[in-house]
């Protein structure tokens, strides 16, 4: 602990603050962890499900729409058998029980192990401004499922479009008492640029993000 | 990393003559500069965005002790492992541990600039792991066994040539041609490490005080991997880094991407909080995070603060004609461009890269460009200034500047002085009118151009004279 406390002090002098933080600065910092106060935005009047759309696009996701949640084992047949890819792999266990069957789709409710082709995720809420899933882990929402496969597939009801990366803290605040292990923001498959600046699709995550909202 | 400084002027003259850098270099010019110019202008209000994120830097590094006890604090509370470290061997140490701790052979990495600093690759591996750079520019290099050029495309020094010839030499491939080839072969190559590594290392853009969380911006999605794959994840954070709040995030998000590669957003942000929770199916069953102060406390109590807002976008270097036609590598340790001539001599020492601060035409490319306005043209005059207080410049620069601030305070003297060099310079010159080489002192000025020869009389002279007419 003397390295920790040799550290603080040092910035505290650095800072030309005295040995121990003053009632004052606990004050200061305390009042600004607790208010979470945003600071400037930029202009977010648009339509946000149109923008979400529009966005994802923009980060070469691709989009889907479909009534129902009953609606999206044909609609991810479509999608997949569209693009000649396989039709089997693994899905969250919230969505293992639609029926894939009849849609001539296998998936499976469990974590990815590395081999499956297809993974199918729910996602915690959708951001407007980017056109980015806002994923959380969990003991159902296994991180690995939107990472290993090489298609990730995203089913998201629509009401949850939300406008800014802002609004998701605040919804995320609201139904969770507290920050589970990981929070991923996903913008579209995973890609670099790093061999003479040329854009790739398909680095180390999912080639393709393929998004399908559930309108009701 | 050794410092090599010192060596920047052969370093930048050996550059400038290297025909593959050179290309490589043109190749990348102006393209980031041109995507960031794009992109910010998505935002109505870039402007009052950036100044904010100034700002909430400059106020992160006020109460920057209160913020990391508050920061660690939660991270305990999640089951997060926290260590401090005050040398880069203290910090090596500390991830040797941990990895013989938990019998780790093998550990895949997520970019980290304080683990190029520390050298943090080269001493696991002497301890005996095997250790894997998994950014694909970071893989590059490593294979190469060469340091980055760039802090956000590390290996933009390489050709595609290069890299195929490399690849197949080290993966005992067919020669590759294609570029989306040469990333799917190390894709393919890098997974299973991805799945069998015991140990994953990141570093970390920010560390969250509100909820104790680490952060790390990826596009590839190796960062995603190295932090859920391996079942003991190590992080290491340099003091600065830590936010206040998640809207504070959110804010310099907006900047961050768009500065870097001109995106509106990377493609993966991941907050980490704790290790595996019991319920979970994936992540690590430890999770450690080191926070490092190596020279960060130092400069936050000096006259370049401001440079520790730096968030690492690389802007700064993009925009500076020295960078875009030297490149990376002549600075001589991590960090390049602008910021690494402001942070190499305040972290390694003021007279181990005397050089980098002179280095440069301060023409603000860079100071306009930083998406935290750091004034880097004035932290870098400070340094000059500092150089001079150390007595630290050449003899020869220092007796020339004593010689001149004697003649500049006695009128007369000097402006017969400058009348005599002003007729001087125009026999010099010749009917050419141009000064094709100034004596030693100033020989490396007519180097590559020519000097216009002054026209036989002084400013003072034509002064004086119209104030007559
Ligand atoms: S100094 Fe500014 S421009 Fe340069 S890397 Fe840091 S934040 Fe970016």
């Amino acid at each position: 602990m003397a390295t920790r406390d040799n550290i603080l002090k040092r910035i505290r002098a650095a800072n030309g603050r005295s040995a121990e933080a003053s009632f004052q600065e606990e004050q200061i910092a305390g009042r600004r962890l607790r208010s979470h106060d945003r600071g400037p935005l930029p202009r977010l009047d648009w339509e946000p499900a149109a923008r979400f759309r529009e966005r994802c696009l923009a980060m070469l996701s691709t989009v889907d729409e479909v009534e129902r949640l009953a609606d999206v084992p044909e609609a991810v047949a479509r999608y997949l058998r569209g693009l000649d890819l396989p039709t089997s792999g693994v899905c969250w266990p919230e969505l293992a029980g639609l029926d894939w069957v009849s849609a001539g789709l296998a998936f499976e409710g469990r974590p990815s192990r590395g081999d499956d082709m297809v993974g199918i995720t729910g996602a915690f809420c959708g951001i407007a401004e980017t056109g980015t899933l806002m994923l959380l882990s969990g003991e159902d929402w296994h991180a690995t499922t939107s990472l290993l496969p090489e298609t990730h597939v995203a089913v998201l009801p629509a009401a949850r479009i939300l406008r800014s990366m802002e609004d998701g803290w605040d919804l995320l605040r609201r139904e969770h008492s507290r920050l589970p292990r990981q929070v991923n923001f996903v913008s579209g498959p995973s890609r670099t640029a790093d061999i003479e600046m040329t854009l790739v699709m398909g680095a180390h995550g999912p080639f393709r993000v393929h998004v399908v909202l559930v309108n009701s | 990393m050794q410092v090599t400084s010192q060596q920047f002027k052969q370093a930048a003259s050996r550059k400038l003559a290297d025909h593959k850098l050179q290309t490589a270099l043109m190749n990348a010019r102006g393209r980031l500069v041109a995507a960031r110019a794009r992109s910010i202008q998505e935002l109505d209000n870039f402007e009052e965005i950036r100044q904010a994120a100034a700002d909430i830097r400059d106020h992160c590094l006020a109460y920057l002790d209160v913020y990391l006890e508050e920061w660690e604090r939660n991270a305990r509370a999640a089951g997060t492992i926290v260590h401090w470290a005050e040398s880069h061997e203290e910090m090596n140490r500390l991830v040797l541990e941990i990895a013989r701790r938990n019998q780790v052979r093998k550990v895949i990495k997520s970019k980290s600039m304080l683990g190029e600093e520390s050298g943090l690759n080269e001493y696991l591996e002497e301890g005996g792991l095997e250790v894997r750079e998994t950014d694909l520019g970071e893989y590059i290099i490593q294979q190469a066994g060469e340091n980055p050029s760039h802090i956000i495309a590390p290996a933009v020094h390489k050709s595609k040539d290069e890299i195929a010839d490399l690849f197949a030499e080290k993966h005992k491939r067919p020669r590759l041609t294609e570029i989306e080839a040469l990333t799917h072969e190390a894709r393919e190559i890098l997974r299973p490490h991805f799945l069998d590594a015991d140990m994953g290392i990141t570093g970390a853009n920010f560390l969250v005080a509100e909820t104790g969380s680490t952060m790390i911006v990826t596009n590839e999605g190796n960062g995603r991997m190295t932090t859920t794959m391996p079942r003991v994840h190590v992080a290491v954070a340099g003091i600065e880094k830590c936010l206040p709040t998640l809207e504070d995030f959110s804010l310099l998000m907006r900047l961050l991407a768009r500065s870097a590669t001109g995106q509106s957003i990377s493609n993966y942000l991941s907050f980490t909080t704790g290790p595996k929770r019991p319920a979970d199916k994936d992540g690590p069953d430890e999770f450690h995070v080191i926070i490092v102060d190596i020279g960060r406390s130092r400069v936050l109590g000096s006259a370049l603060r401001e440079a520790l807002r730096c968030i690492r976008c690389g802007a700064c270097m993009n925009h500076c004609p020295v960078y875009q036609n030297i490149g990376g590598h002549a600075y001589g340790w991590v960090y390049p461009g602008p910021i690494g001539s402001v942070l190499t001599p305040a972290y390694v020492g003021i007279d181990k890269a005397l050089d980098l601060p002179n280095a440069a035409t301060l023409c603000n490319q860079c100071g306009v460009a930083c998406p935290v306005k750091i004034p880097l043209p004035d932290l870098m005059r400070k340094l000059r200034e500092r150089q001079v207080e150390l007595r630290l410049r050449p003899g020869g620069e220092r007796l020339g500047l004593k010689v001149w601030a004697w003649l500049a305070t006695r009128p007369r003297l000097y402006a017969l002085a400058t009348r005599i060099a002003a007729r001087l310079g125009r026999l010099a010159g010749g009917r050419e009118r141009l000064i094709h080489w100034l004596p030693p002192g100033a020989s490396q000025w007519t180097l590559g151009r020519d000097m216009p020869a002054p026209r036989g009389r002084t400013f003072r002279d034509i002064y004086a004279a119209r104030r007559r007419a």
